[in-house]
């Protein structure tokens, strides 16, 4: 599926692009750029920003592949990232994961066959006095228990 | 003691120029202009003001590193990637008074002549990067950023750079690849980002915190800021607190504060009753400490490092008596095996070997062996085989951890199971 930018991310792009002296340097805003369009980084996408950029495919990629945080496939609407890191172990993370699989009934890794939720597991996220905690897309929840997970899950449609 | 950085932090509205400004903030920048920039760096230098990144490194000296004559841009780089377990200090700063950071930010910027700096925020801190989207915007609508800054003829733009997930951008030259749009790979040192930085040009890296006291030792002086903490350590240190406490949460403290006092003033002691078994008390890349020497260390840098471990980041975890060390270690192990970057084989070799001996004690497969195989592993990460630290930053805690609960490993392999009660068993990290 080919892709580019709305006429409204080019403008975005460009912005970004008087942000720094060289041009190489807006390759992770521009990946964010496109994660924001199309929910996650695809191989055309990729190769579109190496044109913007003056860059090989190649290197794009390498730098794509090197960021937890850039989806290289399609993943669910709502993604949820349970921190199961240090702190967050100490108060109950693993209970969360494991609500958390049993509601979705899917493993962590997965999506819904509805496309409704991916379930990850990811290290720190500067929250660990508010633990057990998750993100979903952009936003924290915090100081969670099965109640709250309940709450959550259901107003994300 | 009214503190430095969280003064207004329960100021309704803190975070509106004009509610910041009644309390204060900017008022440093007509202060400065009259100086030169020497003079600021000189303040500081007599402040006493030590890096709250993790290293502790004088923040004036860091400074008069810039090469004197260069014809380069010089750049300056608010490291907010915060991503250490533990660590979730800067993240309050941004939430509760940001303008004081982006003040702060204006100051070292004039000291080391820097027209162009950057914010560099972890990719997960989305919030706080529109929070700061919007300071920036209202700093700038007053004249505080831009061109020619309040007629002194200094010019400065502050931008947002944001990661997207990866701890070892936090490591400065790491961070110096992902801002070129890189993968986060550090580089050897020397050359130093002072010498040559971003774009090979002189750059300086400050952590958030260490900024954000600028405007308090700008306005009242370097003497104001001494008479906070200790000698070596002045002025207050952010603590993020977790664990098995009452109180979870950010709490300014004065450096020097004994770990017992903090623990159980403003923490609420220990949870559910429980007796101590230990504290982290900088971060996961450091030693913990027992019971019996937390109860006898403070927190600043000379206290902690006596006590070898560190006040690092100011990330303080708690550990009750109930708690498995095996299965913590088994927990900081996976974060530094997951985070390596990859580029030096003792690192990336020995982050996995750690994780995997580690999981094998503590699923009860440990062999007798294992805990001078640990040993030797560690040993064989640390001290300069690397290209950066961050090998050094398992090593540390492992061997903290074996050298002080190391009966724990041991029981662990003589049982073949943990001797904890465990509700989880069988749901591994
Ligand atoms: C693996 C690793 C991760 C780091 N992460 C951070 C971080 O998230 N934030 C930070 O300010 N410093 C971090 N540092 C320290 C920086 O390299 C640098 O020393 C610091 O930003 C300097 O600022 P300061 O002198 O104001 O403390 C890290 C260092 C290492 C080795
Ligand atoms: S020590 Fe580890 S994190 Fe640092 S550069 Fe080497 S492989 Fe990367
Ligand atoms: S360990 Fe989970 S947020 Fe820090």
């Amino acid at each position: 599926m080919a892709f580019e930018f709305t006429k409204e991310n080019l403008q975005k792009f460009e912005e970004t692009l008087k942000r720094y002296p060289q041009k190489r340097a807006a390759l992770l805003p521009a990946l964010w750029l496109v994660q924001e369009q199309q929910g996650w980084v695809s191989k055309e996408s990729m190769e579109y920003l190496a044109k913007l950029l003056d860059l090989t495919p190649a290197f794009v990629y390498e730098t794509a592949t090197f960021y937890t945080m850039y989806n290289l496939k399609p993943i669910g609407r709502h993604h949820i990232q349970v921190c199961n890191s240090v702190c967050c172990s100490l108060r109950g993370s693993q209970e969360t994961v494991a609500t958390l699989k049993k509601k979705l009934e899917i493993e962590v890794g997965e999506s819904t066959s509805d496309g409704r939720f991916h379930l990850s597991t990811v290290e720190c996220l500067g929250s660990c006095g508010t633990a057990p905690m998750m993100q979903i897309n952009d936003d924290y929840y915090e100081d969670l228990n099965e109640e709250k997970i309940d709450k959550i899950l259901e107003k994300l449609k | 003691m009214e503190m430095i950085l969280s003064k207004n932090w329960s100021v309704k509205d803190q975070r509106k120029i004009d509610v910041a400004m009644k309390n204060g903030a900017y008022a440093s920048l007509e202060k400065i202009f009259k100086m030169s920039p020497e003079q600021v760096t000189e303040e500081v230098k007599l402040s006493g003001l030590r890096g709250r990144g993790g290293a502790g490194f004088a923040t004036g000296m860091k400074w008069t590193f810039v090469p004197k004559e260069t014809t380069r841009p010089i750049y300056l780089i608010n490291n907010l990637d915060e991503s250490e377990p533990g660590t979730f200090k800067d993240r309050a700063i941004v939430e509760k008074d940001p303008h004081m950071m982006i003040e702060g930010m204006i100051i070292a910027a004039y000291a080391i002549k820097s027209h162009t700096a950057y914010i560099y925020i972890r990719g997960e801190y989305h919030k706080q990067w529109e929070i700061i989207e919007e300071a920036l915007k209202e700093a700038a609508k007053k004249g505080f950023l831009g061109k020619n800054i309040l007629g002194s003829g200094f010019d400065l733009n502050i931008y947002q750079h944001r990661g997207a997930g990866a701890y070892i951008c936090g490591e400065e030259t790491a961070l110096l690849s992902s801002l070129e749009g890189g993968r986060g790979y550090p580089r050897i040192k020397p050359p130093f980002p002072a010498i040559a930085g971003a774009w090979g040009c002189p750059t300086i890296v400050n952590n958030t915190e260490t900024l954000t006291n600028l405007p308090f030792i700008l306005n009242n002086g370097a003497a104001a800021f001494k008479k906070f903490g200790t000698e070596k350590s002045p002025g207050t240190k952010l603590i993020s607190a977790s664990g098995h406490i009452n109180r979870p949460g950010v709490y300014e403290i004065e450096m020097g504060l004994p770990i017992r006092t903090f623990l159980e003033e403003h923490l609420g002691g220990v949870w559910k009753g429980q007796k101590l078994k230990g504290v982290v008390p900088g971060g996961s890349s450091f030693a913990p400490l027992t019971a019996e020497e937390a109860y006898q260390t403070n927190l600043d840098f000379e206290s902690c490092a006596a006590a070898e471990t560190s006040l690092g980041s100011g990330g303080f975890y708690v550990m009750d008596e109930t708690t498995c060390m095996v299965r913590l270690l088994q927990f900081t192990a996976k974060f530094y095996e997951h985070e390596s970057c990859g580029q030096c084989t003792p690192c990336r070799e020995g982050t996995g070997w750690v994780s995997q001996i580690v999981r094998r004690i503590e699923s009860g497969h440990g062999r007798e062996r294992d805990l001078a195989l640990l040993n030797d592993v560690c040993k064989n990460m640390m001290n300069g085989r690397t290209i950066c630290v961050f090998a050094d930053a398992l090593a540390m805690p492992v061997l903290g951890f074996l050298k002080k609960f190391g009966n724990e490993f041991e029981e662990h392999i003589k049982l073949g199971r943990c001797p904890h009660s465990v509700s989880l068993r069988g749901l591994r990290a």
